[in-house]
């Protein structure tokens, strides 16, 4: 099986969530992912981003977010980590029940969840790590077998 | 990448014709501040045009969201015209396409707004 790995450090700005966004829409796009899935792992990084430089780090510019990429044969392995205080997914409250429709936030985690096939999340005391996968479906590797 | 906005009055509905990106930062800035400008006219019947808008990220929704209420809460109404499948797609999942009145004919759009 083989493995590309990419790592990016970046400033907690908005251009960082621009940048991340960019970044994943090309390396996704690489991989051979659609365009409508490129679209989606690509917002589910922005989001992702958005938590990590507004949530996380608080724009601090002391801080940093680092963005790792991983291509395997299977799966597009994106980590995104902040310096913050760390993101209690449990306190999140559901942006679907009725009496949340309404509020301005609180759909980032969301819908990274609905656009990546595994997303956890591991908080601690200087910072949180985001995983997300999002696995291969209908790759070359994948439409040889199916026509065999 | 930035996001525009243009206003014009139809049988006394302003349509804001938006285009480009509503998302953390300028465009959602640019959308609340449209919003914002036309309710302090006194001009509460608001049809956003989402047609040449592409993309929209949470805060985008937000924005929306905030857009409606705000709207709603001054005794107007926002509705929304012309959704792109990636705009529809986003309402759906986020179930606001229920919450939102949406119109896919400008003409109607207008007319749905009464006198």
């Amino acid at each position: 099986m083989s493995a590309n790995r990419v790592s990016y450090t970046l400033d907690s700005t908005l251009e960082t969530v621009n940048s991340a966004e960019e970044t994943a829409g090309r390396i996704a796009a690489e991989a051979g992912f659609a365009d409508e899935e490129v679209m989606k792992i690509a917002m589910a990084v922005r989001e992702a981003a958005v938590n990590a430089v507004l949530h996380g780090n608080a724009y601090d510019p002391g801080k940093k977010v680092t963005l790792d990429f991983e291509r395997t044969a299977r799966d597009l392995i994106i980590v995104i980590r902040d310096q913050g205080k760390g993101l209690d997914a449990s306190r999140i409250p559901d942006p679907l029940a009725p009496e949340n429709l309404l509020k301005t936030s609180g759909r980032g985690i969301f819908l990274i969840r609905s656009f990546m096939d595994v997303v956890e999340i591991h908080p601690s005391k200087t910072g949180t790590e985001l995983k997300m996968i999002k696995h291969v479906h209908g790759s070359a590797a994948d439409s040889k077998e199916a026509s065999q | 990448m930035t996001m525009k906005s243009s206003t014009r009055q139809v049988d006394g509905v302003t349509i804001v014709d938006l285009s480009g990106r509503i998302t953390l930062g300028e465009g959602s800035v640019v959308l609340r501040d449209v919003v914002r400008d036309l309710l302090s006219k006194g001009q509460k019947k608001i049809l956003l045009n989402l047609g040449d808008v592409n993309y929209i990220d949470s805060s985008g929704i937000g924005e929306l969201v905030s857009a409606y209420t705000t709207c709603k809460n001054q005794g107007g109404e926002l509705k929304l015209l012309n959704l792109t499948k990636k705009v529809h797609d986003l309402l759906q999942i986020t179930k606001l396409y229920t919450v939102f009145d949406v119109k896919d004919d400008e003409a109607a759009g207008v007319k749905s707004f009464g006198k």
